[in-house]
This record gives C-alpha cells, structure tokens and sequence, in this order.
C-alpha cells in the first residue's frame, strides 16, 4: 500500500516538473519572440517542413475521413429518413472537430517526431551547446521559428481538411447515394457558420503550438545517448497527441458552448 | 586572462567539482588532465558559460561570467571558440555554413565573402575541397579540422578543445597536436585543453593541471609534471591501475595466479 502511494507520489512530482519546464520553455520563448533579429528563413524553413511536407498525409486523411464518414451517417440517418442532413453532419463535425483533430494528430506524428529527434541528436552531439558557444541563443534559433510554424501552419492544414473532407463527403453522398448535388450543398451552407470554421482553426492553433513545444521540450532536454533520442521521440508523439484529444475538450466546452 | 576561483557544482545528488581554483594566463596553452568522469568537461563548460556554478565564480579578463545578462554574455563569447570531443558540426549545413556560422550570424558580411573566409580557414586547418560537402561525408578526423576551423573563424582570444585527440588513430592525434601548436604560434591564443592523452598533453601544453575528486590536485610546466612526486598524478602519467587511484566501480581486482 505504502508503495502504490509512494509510486503515486513520484508520478505526481514528475508530471507537476514536467509542466513547470515545458511552460518555462514557453516563457523563455515569448521573450525571444519579440527580440530582433528575427529568425525569419529559419521559420520558413519549418513552415515548409510542417504545413507542406504534411499535407499529402493530411489530404488522404481527410477525403477518406470526409467520405466513410458520410458513408456512416447516411446509412445510419437513413433508419430514421434523415438522410437528407448528411451535408450538414460531415460539415459540422469536419470543421469544428475532425479536421483540426486528425491534422494534430498527423502532424504530432510526423512533424513531433521530427523534430523532438532532430533536437535531441543535437542535444546528445553536443550541437546545441555549440549554438551557445557560437553566441546563438537555441531556444531562439531552434524552439521558436518551430513554435511559430507549427501555430500557423496547423490552422491552414486543418482549413484544407475542413474543406476535403466535405468534398469527400459530397462524393459518396452525391455519387454514390444518389442525393441531388444542390441539396448536399445547400444543407452544408445553410446550418454552418463562420463561427464553426474559425472556432475550429483557433483549436488548430493551439495545437500546433502544443506540438512544437512539447516536441521541442521532449527534443530540448534529452539525455542518454541514440536510447534517450528513442524515448524523447516516443514521448513526443505520445505526450503531443494526448495533450490535442484532452485539450479539445475544454476547448471545446470554451469555444462552442 | 582566466580565473577560475572556489568553483563548485553538482547535478542532482552528484558533486563534480569541490571547489577548484586555475588560473590560466593571456596567451598560455593550458592542459587540464583528469581520469574519465572526472569533471573536466564540466569545468570547460564553465568557462564559456554553459554551466552556471553552484558556487564560486569564472572570470574572464576579471568579469564574473556567469553573471552576465544574455547580450553581454555574447557578446563575450564572440571572443571565444570552442572544438568539441565529437566536433558538433550542425548536421544540417554544409561545411562551410558550419565554419562560417558565427560570421553569418552575427556581422553583415555578404554569404560570397563568408565562405570565401570559411575556406580560407579551412585551408588554416589543412582542408581543401570540401567546403560543399556535408558533415555526414566525412571522415572522424576531417570533422575535427571542421571543428577547429568553425571555433577560429570568429578570430577568437581564448580557444577551448574537448579532448582533442580521443577518437584518433595515433598519427591522426599526432597531426591535431601539431595543428594545436601551430595555432597557438600563428595566432597567440590563450587555450585550455581536456584530456585524458598524455602524449597529447605534452605536446600543446605550456602548463598541465590534473583534476582529480573535483579539485585541482597539481599543477606544472610538462617538465614538472613529468617528474612529479604526486603519486596520483604519477600513477595517472604513467597510466598503471595500480595505486591510489580506484577505477568507479570496481570494488576488486582479480589475481591472476600464473604459476
């Protein structure tokens, strides 16, 4: 008993110090946030690597998230005639849920691992302390030009789901249930709002940011050689994706309430 | 000059240095010699202000180094440069982005100009021709150079090597040696070197001082140190198992009975 409080204890400490660094880090970003110079084609660099390199990945995602979907809904609502609002339900739940989700938890996957491994090798081969040496700030050359990418370059990515996913949507409702092209459309346009779509992006953003930073975090602070990369990696992914699923709740409750 | 005063540091429950005290005059070549673990990278580390000491204090031509605020402690920095054990060149840049990065960053040199100066010093260090390779291209011992080339390309005062020569074959070692000393003539720098390779150490060293628990236990020209009294840094000289100093974490050695 004494040592399940004991275990309890230590994950407790471990957790609070976990958060303590990683909003220390946040900090220590803002603050170079706002110094010149700015790391402007060090940004674009990872704009590139985070928006466009995912969004391959992101486009079969969402065309097929967007038409089992409306595979799904149409057969279901069917039970009971409602098959006419499956325009409205792919469009509601892309925008305000599934395209800012899945393009988190795609980009925590390809972009955090990314980046949590190339800063923990830095780490363990001593680059980073040569960027000190070098009299280069690391968290100014490396944490913030990803931190800004990943808080841009989400909300975009989750746009281009938003809107492939409904036509994906439109595909199987359209081609191969037979509903009219005019009904699908206008039950799409007329119950969403703007609201629905930047609500969405706003949950977009926060998750690009979370993804950089706890990546850069897991990367940042690595020891132990090829292993301790290994872990940060996994953490990463790991700790990234949980911090998108448990988040979109409140933001949820917060933004669409 | 450096002065190293009273310096003390742990991490978590483990102490590395127990306060040690070096000074290393303006263009003196300083090797500190000290078994694996025995805090040498820590101590080299302070001097650049990576680590921050528990207690004590590094100073720079008399500036407290670690109490400088962000801009001022770069701003000193600039004057240093530092090789490291396994060179850290930036994997991501070519050779001469390496060597040129201090110079990129920091001064509004056009690039054309930077890397002409990049393969200028690496010419300095022996290396022709392979300014648009990358890091990952080359060999243990053409890193090194990159190394060294990236830490004088600011045009540094003060020049830090981690173990310079571990990792080496001898002949290879043997080259860095006569780099090393060939910098200190051609560019009169103070330098503080690590390691653990006597043949090394005699070679670039002015003075040698061995790190052992966390002090400085003595200090001498290579003449001095070569016929020291001390049996700890005799024993680590020479390079015997046998004698005051136990190797971590081994409780006993075994006898082997050959009769």
């Amino acid at each position: 008993m004494l040592k399940i409080i004991e275990l309890l204890g230590k994950l407790i400490i471990q957790f609070a110090e976990g958060v303590g660094q990683v909003l220390i880090l946040l900090m220590l970003s803002f603050k170079e946030i706002l110094r010149p110079p700015f790391e402007i084609r060090n940004t674009f660099k990872q704009m590139l690597e985070i928006g466009v390199r995912s969004l391959p990945v992101v486009l079969v995602t969402a065309i097929f998230t967007g038409m089992v979907f409306a595979l799904q809904t149409y057969t279901g609502f069917k039970r009971f005639g409602a098959e006419a609002v499956v325009g409205t339900v792919v469009a509601l739940s892309m925008t305000r849920e599934l395209g800012p989700v899945l393009t988190g938890l795609i980009v925590a996957g390809r972009a955090g691992a990314a980046m949590a491994a190339e800063l923990g090798t830095m780490r363990v081969t001593e680059q980073i302390d040569a960027l000190e040496t070098l009299a280069t700030n690391p968290v100014k050359y490396l944490v913030v030009p990803r931190l800004i990418a990943g808080a841009l370059m989400l909300p975009a990515l989750a746009l281009v789901a938003d809107l492939i996913g409904i036509i994906g949507g439109y595909f199987i409702t359209v081609g191969l249930f037979d509903t009219s092209s005019v009904v699908y459309w206008k039950r799409t346009w007329n119950y969403l709002e703007m609201s629905d779509i930047y609500n969405g992006l706003i949950k977009a953003a926060f998750f690009g940011a979370s993804i950089s930073l706890v990546s850069c975090y897991k990367g940042f602070y690595t020891r132990g050689g090829a292993e301790g990369v290994g872990k940060a990696t996994t953490g990463a992914v790991v700790i990234s994706s949980m911090t998108i699923l448990i988040s979109d709740y409140f933001l949820s409750v917060w933004l669409f309430q | 000059m450096i002065e190293i005063v009273d310096l003390h540091k742990s991490f978590g429950s483990k102490q590395v240095l127990h306060g040690v005290n070096l000074k290393i005059e303006k263009g003196e070549s300083m090797v500190v010699i000290g078994g694996s673990g025995s805090g040498k990278s820590v101590l080299l580390k302070h001097i650049i202000g990576i680590l921050k000491p528990d207690e004590g204090k590094v100073l720079i031509d008399g500036t407290d180094i670690a109490s400088l605020p962000e801009n001022q402690l770069n701003e000193l920095r600039r004057k240093f440069g530092m090789l490291f054990q396994m060179a850290a060149l930036f994997d991501s840049m070519s050779v001469w982005e390496n060597v040129g990065f201090a110079l990129t960053r920091h001064t509004d040199i056009p690039k054309k100009d930077i890397k002409s100066v990049a393969i200028e010093k690496l010419k300095l260090v022996g290396l022709v021709g392979v300014e648009d390779l990358m890091p990952s291209e080359l060999s243990g011992g053409m890193k090194k150079r990159v190394g060294l080339a990236r830490a004088i390309a600011y045009e540094p005062e003060i020049l830090l090597y981690d173990e310079p020569t571990t990792g080496l074959d001898p002949i290879l070692a043997d080259a860095i040696n006569d780099l090393l000393v060939e910098m200190k003539q051609k560019m009169s720098i103070t330098s503080v070197a690590i390691t653990h390779d006597m043949n090394s150490a005699y070679k670039i060293a002015d003075k040698i001082a061995m790190l052992y628990q966390g002090k400085i236990i003595d200090t001498g020209t290579p003449e001095e140190i070569k016929n020291t009294q001390n049996p700890i840094v005799k024993q680590f000289i020479t390079g015997s198992s046998v004698g005051p100093i136990k190797i971590e974490g081994v409780h006993y050695e075994r006898n082997i009975d050959r009769t």
